[in-house]
């Protein structure tokens, strides 16, 4: 079990900026995850915080009991957990092929590198061969980036909104991989998405705005106030949706 | 005659775990010591200065030269002038690797001026692998200086890697390219202590459809020093590209100098450089899957230097 107390993040300097309040949050094993909201809301920060990659300004974060607030990327990735980037980098001189064995190099279980591209929707004969840099699109890029997270046999696997750049026809595979990785191992999946198809996943969806989590419940009771809710989810107060003849001034 | 040093210089420089097939000519402490000749490929000792003729016989397909150099002494000076004929429409590799082994207080240098005249239709790859060890004070100092002459048609590939060792390397280069003549370079250099290198390659596009493309990456580590000069210059319809990466850490120091010139309206040519630090989001991403820093680091640098 993962859990997150009273974890907060501030920017630097003297006017900070307060990315995450007082987020309290407990991920339990084997279930799936969706967390949602406007961008800006602090999703992603949230996400570097479990990797290590950003360090809370206050609170704690416990794997399994065992504080690891402290813990360097390193470290953790070690332990388990894994985090597939909103915008993976590039690099020049290493192949598809190099970057996936690297990433299954400690999963006990032998992987086929043919098939975690299959299962992202990429053909082997294809992309073995390619260099991860500039010359791979986006959407073959965030593809190659789930890839590698689902190379590891890991206790927490994040994704970033692995569904950016990927298209329709490829998204079901995607989804159905997910699905799987669930089944197979015993991961915590946690994913940042805007996609309803993958909140049809999730066993739980948080909802979060304005760094704090607006709402947290089982996946069919946030979808379906999702569907009916005719507030908007961030915090200004402006005219849209007041009235249908609403008309600009000035 | 080749005793266990000189073997394993051999295997560092040219990749030679034993005598090579096909044609070679091992040259130790500025003195030829083995040679073999084939039928299509005959080496003969220059009369008039240091250094040796490679005259390969138009279509000879599919045969590689090895023409290594070792120096294992300290307080050698060895400048060798080397002229390589590679005739019509052949196909071949020329290997030329260079290694200094210094273990002593003075200075061990060696001077390589290479001509090709690279015949119509011909394809040759030249690779050129410098390498130095020891563990005594004195320098290592490599000089190389490559002219190259590509008639029409011809495709000549060079790989030039340094890696570490060579404390001192002026390396200077020069290609013209007839009609349809095509060019690919690539550049691998890391440098460290207080190593300094410096290397000038001059491209001139003379014929029409000539074709260049030039790609240089290097990492400066410590307190060494890297300039670098590219010139490329068309004359005619043709196209070329320059790109140049630098990695910089410690306290190195970096300079590149590319320039274009154009005295055709229809060359087009291109250069792109840039030095900087490892990304530091390449890093996590690696940390992120278990590699420590320092792994992170050994593995985005030799992807790099590939």
């Amino acid at each position: 079990m993962l859990e997150i107390q009273g974890v907060t993040l501030e920017t630097e300097g003297a006017k900070g900026v307060e990315i995450l309040k007082n987020i309290n949050l407990k991920f339990y094993d084997k279930k799936i995850y969706v967390i949602t909201g406007p961008n800006g809301g602090g999703k992603s920060s949230l996400a570097k915080i479990l990797m290590g990659i950003y360090n809370p300004t206050s609170g704690k974060i416990l794997l399994n009991e065992q504080d690891i607030t402290q813990t360097s990327i390193t470290e953790r990735a070690r332990m388990g957990i894994g985090y597939a980037f909103q915008s993976p980098p590039r690099f020049k001189g290493i192949k598809v092929k190099d970057l996936l064995k690297m990433a299954a190099a400690h999963n006990p279980e032998k992987l086929n590198t043919c098939d975690l591209l299959y299962n992202v929707g990429l053909c082997a004969q294809d992309y073995l061969e390619r260099d991860v840099d500039a010359s791979l699109s986006g959407g073959e890029m965030k593809r190659i980036e789930i890839a590698t997270v689902l190379a590891r046999n890991l206790k927490i696997a994040v994704f970033d909104e692995p569904e950016a750049g990927i298209d329709l026809w490829s998204f079901q595979k995607l989804a159905e991989t997910f699905k799987n990785i669930h089944l197979k191992y015993d991961t915590t999946i946690v994913i940042i998405s805007h996609q309803e198809r993958i909140m049809q996943l999730a066993d739980e969806i948080i909802l979060m705005s304005n760094g704090t989590i607006s709402a947290q419940s089982e996946r069919d009771v946030i979808l379906a106030g999702i569907l009916k809710n005719e507030n908007c989810l961030c915090s200004t107060n402006c005219e849209k949706g007041v009235g249908q003849n609403a008309e600009c001034v000035g | 005659m080749l005793n266990a040093l000189d073997k394993q210089m051999l295997e560092k420089v040219a990749d030679l775990h034993e005598i090579p097939q096909g044609a070679f000519n091992i040259r130790k402490n500025g003195v030829g010591v083995q040679r073999n000749t084939t039928a299509n490929i005959d080496i003969v000792t220059k009369k008039d200065k240091s250094g040796i003729d490679v005259i390969i016989k138009p279509y000879t397909k599919g045969e590689s030269v090895h023409i290594p150099v070792i120096v294992t002494e300290e307080n050698i000076n060895d400048v060798v002038y080397n002229t390589f004929e590679i005739g019509e429409y052949s196909d071949v590799e020329i290997i030329a690797g260079c290694g200094i082994h210094n273990c002593g207080t003075h200075t061990s240098q060696h001077d390589g001026i290479h001509t090709f005249y690279v015949r119509k239709g011909a394809k040759v790859k030249y690779v050129e692998k410098h390498y130095g060890q020891g563990d005594g004070k004195g320098q290592r100092i490599l000089n190389p200086k490559t002219i190259i002459e590509a008639e029409e048609g011809s495709y000549t590939e060079l790989e030039l890697i340094q890696i570490k060792g060579i404390d001192r390397t002026i390396r200077d280069t020069e290609i013209r390219l007839m009609g349809n003549a095509k060019l690919v370079v690539t550049e691998r250099l890391l440098t460290y202590q207080d190593q300094e290198a410096q290397s000038t390659i001059n491209v001139e596009l003379l014929g029409v459809d000539s074709s260049a493309q030039i790609i240089s990456r290097s990492v400066a580590q410590d307190n060494s020093k890297q300039d670098f000069y590219f010139d490329l210059i068309g004359r005619n319809k043709g196209r070329g590209h320059i790109q140049c990466d630098a990695i910089i850490m410690h306290n190195a120091q970096v300079h590149s100098t590319p320039k274009i010139s154009a005295y055709h309206s229809e060359a087009q040519l291109v250069h792109e450089a840039a030095i900087g630090r490892i990304e530091s989001e390449q890093l996590i991403k690696l940390m992120s899957m278990g590699f420590s820093e320092k792994e992170a680091e050994d593995t985005i640098l030799d992807g790099f230097l590939k």
